[in-house]
């Protein structure tokens, strides 16, 4: 019977939390701005200017230059940006692709809007240093503007991109160190076990000492569901501890906690917490291209032709 | 047996309406101060560049004294306020900063329309690095007070909204200011194009780069004054 009430709860929440997480996962449009295309390899073009070998070459040279490296240098042609300044639509891509690795920071985007005539250079953070405005500024000036006047576009990408990795050159990648992987709210997975295999059987068991074996669960999935809302802040995850931990002290009381019934139970509490809590950072794996989580600025330059 | 889990579930309340939304006024707070010290960052990276610019100017369009002092003063009044973290926390301070900003901006544009009337200045290579570096700052500018005014939107809300406002009134937490639109007047006015001949003082007014927020976000709530 009270099992039975266990897992009604259980269901409730979990609808309850599917139908929170389906409205937060609604996103505000763009209000009229370009949407931001996919990153799906470092040259992208909108445009069908480059022709499929010449864009291959410079996907090879990008890739050769971040695999010596470790810096990430994407190009992006679109035909406008209107209805922003290229300033603005440059930033917001690479707010969203993340170009550079996190940390370091070290990428850079070149867009070039083909029929505003208009192209800009933006540069992470970790670059500012060694491609300061006044280099990106007289890269598109002396470099990439040129050709470009005279409809030459490939080879003055192809100037502008050699341009910056001589400017940029490169020490030697240091090893990707395998980021830990962040859980949402900054606290992490082995926490979380520990809770699980040492504090709840002993207070479980202290409070079913206190006040029987539902009202000691009682208690205890109560006072876990609010020092989670304390910590987390999020009304969802702390009564679904508090469910959880409910069941947990509720089934360790029968049987005397046995070696079997507690590691169903935390096993299966791992499970669902391991694939719930996904993400962290991205790596870049073999076959796509995607960005390593580095942030930009503003820095870097524009130019027209 | 009841009175007993009555008054622990009592205790449990208290503590979850205190708790609530404490910890994420403090993330949000922090928040804030980082990004206004982003944003003072860049306001003296450009205050910082203004020297220079004036020197160069000066060389090849010396007579142009008038926009050149312009520049000079609306440059030593910001270093004249002193800008420091807490100026989110004083309404009037902010503004007073801002406006002096602002004012920077309006010179500073004022000077570059200026300069257009002399090539030979254009195409000096050290005034186009200047140019250049300028640009990029004032982009970088838009982007940290973008950068802010989300941070304090995010902010204001969590003290606004129940249940986390009465959190806020037990902290003595209020909203903090936002950048708004410095001379909203002389933007809403069109700008009047005058074509006479070059070097007459352009009637354009000032178009002070003070970036609102690009369209696609909100606008934000006003300071609670």
């Amino acid at each position: 019977m009270r099992i039975a009430r266990a897992a009604w709860l259980l269901v409730a929440a979990g609808l309850w939390s599917a139908a929170v997480l389906a409205a937060q996962a609604w996103e505000a449009g763009t209000d009229g701005l370009l949407p931001i295309p996919p990153l799906t390899a470092r040259v992208t073009d909108l445009t069908q200017t480059l022709s499929a070998a010449e864009a291959q070459a410079l996907e090879a040279k990008l890739a050769d230059w971040e695999a010596r490296t470790s810096n990430q240098l994407a190009v992006l042609l679109v035909p406008t940006t209107q209805p922003e300044p290229i300033e603005a639509y440059s930033l917001r891509v690479a707010e969203k692709w993340k170009i550079g690795r996190k940390g370091q920071d070290n990428g850079a985007l070149f867009v070039v809007a083909k029929n505003d005539r208009k192209m800009r250079i933006e540069v992470g953070y970790g670059l500012e240093g060694v491609l300061p405005d006044v280099t990106a500024n007289r890269i598109i000036r002396e470099d990439v503007a040129p050709p470009f006047r005279e409809g030459k576009f490939a080879a003055g990408i192809n100037a502008g991109v050699d341009r910056i990795i001589a400017v940029v050159g490169g020490e030697k990648a240091s090893p990707v160190t395998e980021a830990v992987k962040k859980v949402r709210r900054g606290f992490d997975f082995e926490q979380i076990l520990f809770v699980l295999f040492f504090v709840v059987p002993i207070a479980g068991g202290v409070l079913r000492a206190m006040f029987g074996r539902f009202g000691g669960s009682m208690v205890g999935g109560a006072s876990a569901g609010v020092l989670i809302w304390l910590v987390v802040g999020s009304l969802l995850f702390s009564i679904l501890g508090a469910v959880v931990i409910f069941a947990v002290m509720a089934a360790m009381g029968m049987g005397g906690g046995t070696a079997h019934r507690g590691g169903g139970s935390t096993t299966t509490g791992g499970g669902w917490g391991g694939g719930g809590w996904s993400g962290g950072s991205s790596s870049s794996s073999g076959g796509g291209f995607s960005g390593g989580g580095g942030s930009f600025g503003g820095g870097g330059s524009s130019g027209s032709w | 047996m009841i009175r007993k889990i009555a008054g622990l579930l009592a205790v449990f309340a208290v503590l979850a309406l205190t708790g609530c939304g404490y910890n994420d006024l403090q993330r949000q707070d922090e928040g804030i101060k980082a990004a206004w010290s982003e944003v003072l960052n860049q306001y003296q990276r450009r205050a910082d560049l203004v020297p220079n610019l004036v020197n160069t100017v000066k060389g090849y369009a010396a007579q142009e004294e008038k926009v050149l002092i312009e520049v000079t003063n609306a440059r030593a009044s910001v270093a004249g306020i002193k800008a420091t973290p807490e100026l989110v926390n004083d309404p009037v301070a902010f503004q007073k900063f801002i406006k002096a900003q602002g004012e920077l901006t309006g010179a500073l544009s004022r000077l570059l329309v200026v300069s257009e009337n002399y090539p030979q200045l254009k195409s000096d290579a050290l005034f186009r690095d200047l140019t250049a570096q300028l640009e990029g700052t004032e982009n970088r500018i838009t982007v940290s007070r973008n950068r802010y005014i989300k941070s304090v939107q995010e902010y204001n809300t969590t003290v606004r909204q129940f249940p986390t406002n009465l959190t806020a009134m037990i902290f003595k937490m209020d909203v903090k200011p936002t950048f708004t639109v410095e001379n909203e007047a002389t933007i809403s006015a069109p700008p009047k194009v005058d074509f006479s001949k070059p070097g007459a003082a352009p009637s354009a007014p000032a178009s002070p780069a003070p970036a609102t927020p690009p369209a696609g976000s909100p606008p934000p709530p006003a300071p609670k004054n």
